[in-house]
């Protein structure tokens, strides 16, 4: 078994916590609940993670074997944040639909978050790509029905800005397609995402959500300033889950502390760390 | 009963998750909903588009030819 503690050894971190939508969490990784072998390995995942706030999909019910198990009888709903996506609505409307069926759900249930959504509308079945003008036109919909919009997208920051205007609760842009594992492939767009979404609202919510292969992937986009990392098949498909969970775990406290701690310029040449005093020798 | 609803069919035709289910006339979502073992589990329903929240599933009863809906949470990202 695992004997992973991976806080043990960080700091405390200085740190405003996460608020989203008007729900303050603990973590800054959310994770989803898609791919895992075993709900038994999904829960040790989510454990080990660290997460407090959890995606999940709305599918229909099985009419057959209906006493068959739920996904919510192996998550703690006083531990988990639930986000409900609009995953596989592939126009405004389907995932308007969708949204409200999450949310009755959830309503139904009592939960905190019975508001949130995650919305995604999807373009294309290869790449799962946003659909830009359906996400927007999603987003208005959703926001004046009263939902906190929490919006996978794209990199592109003018759509961002656009989304953030419209009311989002969270602009959530993608390092790399969904499930890809290729990490940030366009860091400058994220970075003027986060400039453009944070100029003059530093506190407001930006999630890389999609595209995390492993843990350097989530270090690197919480030093870019991500207020979160959205992940899951990078740990479902992990050769080891639970250790990969606790990978993430680290490199999120990791990218973070490195974030707010300020990196030093890069610099083309060398600066020696030890000094020119005082040598016993010369360069040739 | 009376010879007055004579006229009405003895039961009304509905689609489910995409599956024909016919109905006794005069059922209610509920009644479906416990015909079909999901009384007390987590499910949303939705009717022709529409959301029914489960307050409100005993008094919607099924004239025939709705699209029912009827949804949990799975794992997903």
């Amino acid at each position: 078994m695992h004997s992973v503690d991976t806080t043990a050894a960080i700091p405390a971190l200085d740190d405003a916590p996460l608020v989203v939508g008007g729900i303050t969490l603990a973590s800054r990784l959310v994770v989803g609940t898609g791919k895992y072998a075993t709900y038994a390995e999904m829960a040790r995942c989510l454990d080990v993670s660290g997460t407090d706030c959890v995606t999940v999909a709305v599918r229909r019910e099985r009419l057959i074997n209906a006493a068959g198990e739920n996904i919510l009888d192996h998550l703690d709903a006083a531990r988990y944040s639930l986000l409900p996506n609009t995953a596989g609505c592939y126009s405004a409307d389907d995932a308007v639909r969708v949204a409200r069926l999450g949310r009755e759900l959830l309503r139904d249930m009592g939960s905190a978050t019975s508001e949130w959504v995650k919305l995604e509308v999807l373009g294309d079945t290869k790449t799962l790509l946003p659909d830009p003008v359906g996400t927007l036109e999603a987003t208005e919909k959703l926001v004046a029905d009263g939902f906190s919009v929490l919006v996978y997208t794209s990199d592109d920051p003018v759509i961002a800005k656009r989304l953030k205007g419209l009311g989002a609760a969270s602009v959530m842009p993608a390092g790399s397609p969904i499930g890809s594992g290729q990490g940030v492939l366009n860091a400058n767009n994220l970075r003027i995402c986060l400039e453009y979404l944070k100029d003059g609202d530093p506190a407001y919510p930006v999630i890389v959500d999609a595209g995390v292969g492993t843990a350097s992937d989530v270090a690197f986009a919480m030093e870019l300033g991500a207020d979160g990392v959205l992940l899951n098949t990078a740990i479902a498909h992990a050769q080891d889950p639970v250790r990969m969970a606790a990978a993430m775990r680290a490199a999120c406290q990791a990218g973070r502390l490195a974030f707010l701690a300020g990196r030093m310029p890069r610099r083309l040449y060398a600066t020696a760390s030890s000094p020119d005093d005082g040598r016993i020798v010369r360069p040739t | 009963m009376s010879s007055d609803i004579t006229s009405s069919p003895a039961e009304v035709a509905v689609t489910v998750n995409g599956v024909a289910r016919a109905l006794a006339a005069g059922s209610s979502l509920r009644d479906l909903i416990e015909a079909l073992g999901f009384a007390g589990r987590p499910i949303a329903v939705e009717v022709d588009g529409d959301v029914v929240p489960r307050a409100a599933l005993a008094n919607r009863t099924l004239v025939g030819g709705e699209r029912i809906e009827i949804v949990t949470f799975v794992g997903g990202g």
